[in-house]
């Protein structure tokens, strides 16, 4: 495992790269190595560069643990607001993950459905291309329209364009409380309904989920309210109010419990330490159960409102062929070897689309060493 | 500003391309009259003019598609134009090019409440998208000042930003979906109802492209549920300084305001002149919004009123109906035209890191002196990006160079802070030569290959974002 120290050390070694690298950050998430690829690790990459609380920015090493991250932000009442998951339990995988390993899979959790991706709070990445050339674009400033905006492409690019070296992200202030508003029992399509309603209703919800079998073992939709006190209690009660009529609402006070419920939702827990492909679906939120439908003996989740679906199958069923009706697409996130060599991680783009892609990728990395094979 | 010598083999192509062009577009939609294609000579950076050849209105995605394969296989230039509201030369035209006007896409396709969503045709205007869906209750976030006339393919093109970004993002962020037409005549979907990509995110990347990668014929907007109020805090400070460490005081204190606005003493003179909002006469004027019910909104601003008293402010007046609401908004949203009562401005885009605003405030100050020229601000202090107002003489010998001697030198003095050359109002040509400043060689090189993939010969908006000695090998090409 190639670990360079710096960002002048990472470009020599892409530069002299003799073939395909396997890059990561802890190697916790998707893109893990593959047999006949040299891996190369950003995790020396590591250290926190620039933080200004007052002016909600951090500035990393793509290498930096997470949770360095995220420990520096709580000293600061702060918090990476796109909530990204933590992949480990779902995928058996042991390691720290990294900050770029957040921004180059674009991951987000469920107040991605309000907030923003981790796209949307990414101002600025460095990062080394496939002839290790260093490249910045963005910068840390919260709004920048300063040329092409390649900090957006290199968020979910997997690495594929070119290794991060460092990136800056927009921070928000933690907030008072978290009331969490149940409704028990629902079916897949009126929870959606349910969320559907709540997300277009003036109380700034921070989440709505869906499990037909929820932590509990029944049915559960939950909606999530976040700020001061007084305003989540207000929304609170307003909210129960409006979705009085899909059931009755419990609304749960307690600060761990709610943690918990939405950590549970967010690394999508039941699927744990199971033997089953787990594919991650984005559509139109109320096509969800219709995906659902469609995918008929899956596990299911919803997040977003319904629009992530979360499926666990039975190892190599076809979940793109039941979907083609769907617009969005479906990422196979947990497989087995044999399921893998069936179908492709990510989406299979339609020609046009395919063709710019790979266009992007000849010129970002003209040797198809940076993870190939992994995007298409 | 240098703009490329027009082609002599493109100009002595008019009628033949015109011919062409009127066999796809009815005979309205092809503008080519001398006389006529001058209303299309500039756009908001009023400074610079240009006739542009021939000036197309298509009405359909497959027109537009079929105007770009004419010009595709005539080797023309094309430069988009959204609503012509750009302030840095987005949409203006060289003697050699079509202009390609979206405005008769103006349509709605499709609503969508449970989903959250309105698809339209880009040539919509912004303000027009938020009442296609108010009376539900809903509206579209992105707010630039030029609002009801700018048009969503504009918004797109520059990624826009407005006075509400501050909690509800920029266009990137509210953008799900987008069908554009390639230069070659070719249609792409990319994106759509759903969230996120599915592999690389070429709508974040077409978003701020300026119009050189492809041209948006429709887009599909995320739509919020209206909040169920707002209500604005005026505050008056001495110094500017304060005025700033109150800003980063209030971010800190975990409130999220939607908007943090700020205005100097010259602004709040110009527009207290012109539009008597009854501002205080004061160093710094911060109008801070927030959101919510009645109590919620009372809460916040109790909160913000509390961090303010801390700071020893001159005026400190919450709004308690809408009328005081409107009259503390009135000076703000007048602030350009009041300015330009005075002299001709030119209006300055930089970004800043929060932390750097009384620094950077301080040395602008010292320049106006340096330069003989007065400057006025007013931005957006929450995030940042800085308005300021360089008054000049346009009728002057010498004056409109002067100006952008000094603005080059406030942009360049962001850039040395931490920040950028533009926030929301786009690179176009106006910061074009800038761009060394802020990106090395091979940060420029890379984005250049971008546009290489998209538009391989260089016919799209070509004289636009990247200096023109850095791009002149591959316009030729």
């Amino acid at each position: 495992m190639l670990r360079p120290e710096s960002e002048a050390e990472l470009s020599e070694l892409v530069a002299q790269a003799a073939g395909p690298l396997a890059v990561q950050g802890g190697g916790t998430r998707i893109g893990a190595p593959a047999k006949d690829h040299v891996g190369l690790s950003a995790s020396g990459l590591s250290g926190i560069t620039l933080y200004e609380p007052g002016a909600l920015t951090i500035v990393v090493g793509a290498g930096t643990p997470l949770a360095e991250v995220e420990a520096a932000l709580d000293a600061e009442g702060q918090r990476l607001a796109f909530e990204p998951m933590d992949h480990r339990g779902l995928l058996g995988r042991v390691g720290t993950p990294t900050i770029g390993g957040v921004v180059a899979g674009n991951v987000s959790g469920p107040r991605r459905v309000s907030v923003g991706a981790c796209r949307d709070f990414l101002l600025g990445v460095r990062f080394v291309d496939g002839q290790g050339r260093i490249i910045k674009n963005g910068g840390r400033v919260m709004k920048n329209v300063t040329g092409y905006d390649l900090v957006k492409l290199m968020a979910g690019s997997f690495g594929t364009l070119g290794v991060l070296s460092e990136v800056s992200l927009k921070v928000l202030p933690k907030t008072e409380m978290t009331n969490v508003l149940c409704i028990t029992g629902l079916t897949d399509q009126d929870g959606v309904r349910a969320m559907s309603q709540a997300l277009g209703s003036p109380y700034e919800l921070t989440g709505a989920a869906h499990a037909p079998v929820g932590p509990d073992g029944e049915a559960a939709t939950v909606f999530r309210l976040e700020g001061f006190e007084s305003s989540v209690q207000y929304r609170a009660g307003k909210l129960a109010g409006l979705l009085g009529k899909f059931g009755q609402v419990e609304i749960e006070t307690d600060q761990q419990k709610n943690q918990n419920l939405w950590q549970w939702f967010r690394d999508v827990r039941p699927f744990h330490g199971q033997g089953g492909d787990v594919w991650r679906i984005s559509v139109k939120p109320t096509d969800g159960p219709g995906v659902g439908h469609a995918l008929q003996g899956a596990e299911l989740i919803y997040d977003w409102g319904g629009g992530l679906v979360w499926a666990q199958t039975k190892p190599g069923f076809d979940v793109r062929t039941r979907l083609r009706e769907f617009q969005g697409h479906a990422t196979l996130v947990r497989a087995n070897e044999a399921t893998l060599a069936k179908f492709t991680t990510f989406q299979p783009e339609p020609a046009p689309i395919a063709a710019i892609t790979a266009g992007l990728r000849a010129r970002f990395d003209p040797r198809d060493i940076l993870n190939p094979g992994l995007m298409g | 500003m240098d703009m490329p010598t027009p082609d002599p083999v493109v100009l002595a192509k008019k009628e033949s391309l015109v011919q062409r062009l009127l066999s796809v577009l009815p005979p309205d939609a092809v503008v080519h009259d001398p006389v006529e294609t001058r209303a299309y000579e500039c756009d908001g950076l009023a400074a610079y003019k240009c006739p542009p050849l021939v000036a197309v209105l298509p009405g359909s995605t497959a027109e537009v598609s079929a105007v770009l394969k004419i010009c595709h296989d005539m080797g023309v230039p094309v430069v988009p134009r959204g609503a012509g509201t750009s302030l840095s030369g987005g949409a203006l035209p060289t003697a050699d090019s079509v202009i390609l006007g979206v405005a008769r896409l103006n349509g709605v396709l499709e609503t969508d409440y449970d989903n959250r969503f309105i698809r339209v045709q880009s040539g919509r205007t912004n303000l027009s998208v938020t009442g296609a869906v108010e009376e539900n209750g809903f509206f579209y976030a992105p707010d630039p000042s030029s609002q009801l006339a700018c048009a969503i393919a504009g918004n797109i093109a520059m990624n826009s930003g407005g006075a509400h970004c501050l909690k509800y993002g920029v266009t990137t962020n509210n953008l799900l979906g987008v069908t554009m037409v390639m230069m070659d005549g070719s249609v792409v979907e990319i994106g759509g109802a759903h969230l996120d990509a599915g592999g690389l995110d070429l709508l974040g990347l077409i978003c701020g492209s300026e119009g050189q990668l492809g041209v948006v014929t429709e887009a599909t907007l995320r739509i919020l549920p209206k909040p169920e109020g707002a209500r604005p805090l005026l505050i008056g400070f001495n110094s500017s300084e304060v005025a700033g460490a109150c800003v980063s005081d209030i971010i800190r204190a975990g409130v999220l305001p939607v908007a943090i606005e700020f205005m100097d003493r010259p602004c709040i003179r110009a527009t207290e002149a012109f539009a008597k909002p009854g501002y205080p006469d004061c160093e710094a004027l911060l109008i801070v919004e927030v959101e919510g019910s009645e109590a919620e909104i009372d809460a916040q601003l109790g909160v913000i009123e509390d961090i303010a008293r801390s700071h020893d402010p001159v005026e400190l007046r919450a709004s308690k109906s809408e009328d005081e609401s409107a009259r503390i908004w009135l000076g703000r949203k007048s602030a350009f035209g009041a300015m330009g009562q005075i002299n001709d401005y030119m209006c300055l885009d930089g970004t800043i890191p929060v932390s750097s605003l009384p620094h950077v405030l301080g040395r602008i100050s010292e320049m106006s002196v340096e330069y003989g020229l007065d400057v006025g601000n007013v931005f957006h202090a929450g995030d940042g990006n800085m308005h300021p107002l360089i008054l000049y003489d346009a009728n002057k010998p010498g004056d409109l160079e002067l100006c952008e001697a000094f603005g080059a030198d406030i942009l360049k003095l962001c850039v040395e802070v931490g920040g950028c050359l533009t926030g929301e109002h786009g690179v176009g040509i106006e910061k074009r030569d800038l761009m060394p400043n802020q990106y090395g060689t091979d940060d420029l090189e890379v984005q250049l290959a971008v546009k290489d993939v998209f538009d391989p010969g260089w016919l799209l908006n070509p004289a636009k974002v990247f200096p023109l000695d850095v791009t002149q090998s591959r316009r030729g090409g």
